[in-house]
């Protein structure tokens, strides 16, 4: 299984997220922003957090028209599998791939802490290594991670079953206590909070590892189209 | 001005929509209050992106570069001066 991580200006969890996905098995590439090409035959891509070209504008406004996103979107729109973290998920709104967006946060402070998320669906690559309802705990660290979105769009993604993690404690007023949603096709994840830094004991937590092995799963036994 | 060089400039306004919290606009609400500004029934904050243009440049082309780069049209809304 090939992952692809994008490196933007101001990225700064890209090689964590690396290290998260071979840890699972997955063999990483790292793609520069200003790549117009993904690698042959890669079948999910990163999008890492940070604070890509400085935040400027809004969070993930510049990267999510830089050279590379064109590639991410062609990848998405052909079924290929993306996961977006933190920055990586204010990109998926920017680029539209997702719907919504992420506001600065209701309580206008950065909040950086773990928080506990409940998995709300398992029928989805990354979220099939858990358990429905299941309560896991993992890092936040954002300033805009509001989640917004008009009220018919919400009640789109709960009647499709989008949301795939809820907050237990809402750290930033998102609507609805979302933290995580996916595409139509269950192959895009954006989230706030990061597995990739809850994928290893010896950083004091696991509960973002399930995420990994299950996409490597999925996609160990299947190609995305062509 | 009359020289070969003439530019113009844009003026866009960015500001969250109508029904969208605004939480900065909020806390300066607050914040005049404490300092004594009374009957602020509500503050919004936006941003002003203000464009040096060539000559020519019409206020559709501005309206493009705001759809697709400088508001975030799901919560944003924004309005172009040509100045």
């Amino acid at each position: 299984m090939k992952a692809a991580v994008v490196v933007f200006p101001g990225s700064n969890c890209d090689r964590d997220l690396a290290t998260a996905f071979r840890a699972a098995g997955a063999e990483v590439a790292m793609v520069w922003h200003k790549d117009r090409t993904l690698p042959e035959g890669v079948d999910v891509v990163g999008l890492p957090g940070g604070f890509s070209f400085g935040d400027y504008l809004r969070c993930g406004a510049i990267a999510a028209r830089s050279p590379v996103c064109a590639a991410v979107s062609d990848h998405a729109a052909r079924g290929g599998y993306v996961l977006g973290v933190c920055n990586g998920f204010q990109i998926l709104t920017e680029t539209g791939i997702l719907p919504g967006a992420l506001m600065r946060n209701a309580g206008l402070k950065y909040v950086c802490r773990t928080v506990t998320l409940q998995v709300e669906r398992t029928d989805s690559a990354f979220t099939r290594g858990y358990a429905a309802g299941q309560e896991v705990r993992v890092p936040i660290a954002h300033h805009d991670g509001n989640y917004a979105a008009s009220p018919a769009e919400l009640d789109m993604l709960e009647a499709e079953g989008r949301v795939a993690f809820r907050y237990a404690d809402n750290p930033n007023g998102s609507a609805r206590q979302i933290a995580g949603i996916l595409s139509a096709n269950r192959r895009v994840l954006g989230m706030m909070p990061h597995p990739e830094r809850a994928a290893d004991a010896a950083l004091g937590g696991t509960d973002g590892a399930p995420l990994f092995a299950g996409l490597v799963a999925t996609l160990a036994g299947q190609g995305v189209p062509a | 001005m009359d020289d070969g060089d003439a530019r113009m400039k844009a003026r866009v306004t960015v500001m969250l929509k109508d029904g969208v919290l605004d939480p900065q606009g909020e806390a300066i609400r607050h914040a005049l209050g404490t300092l004594g500004f009374q009957g602020v029934a509500g503050v919004r904050q936006g941003k002003v992106i203000e464009l040096d243009l060539d000559e020519g440049a019409s206020e559709d082309k501005v309206a493009e570069m705001c759809e697709r780069l400088l508001a975030n049209t799901v919560i944003e809304s924004y309005r172009v001066e040509m100045v």
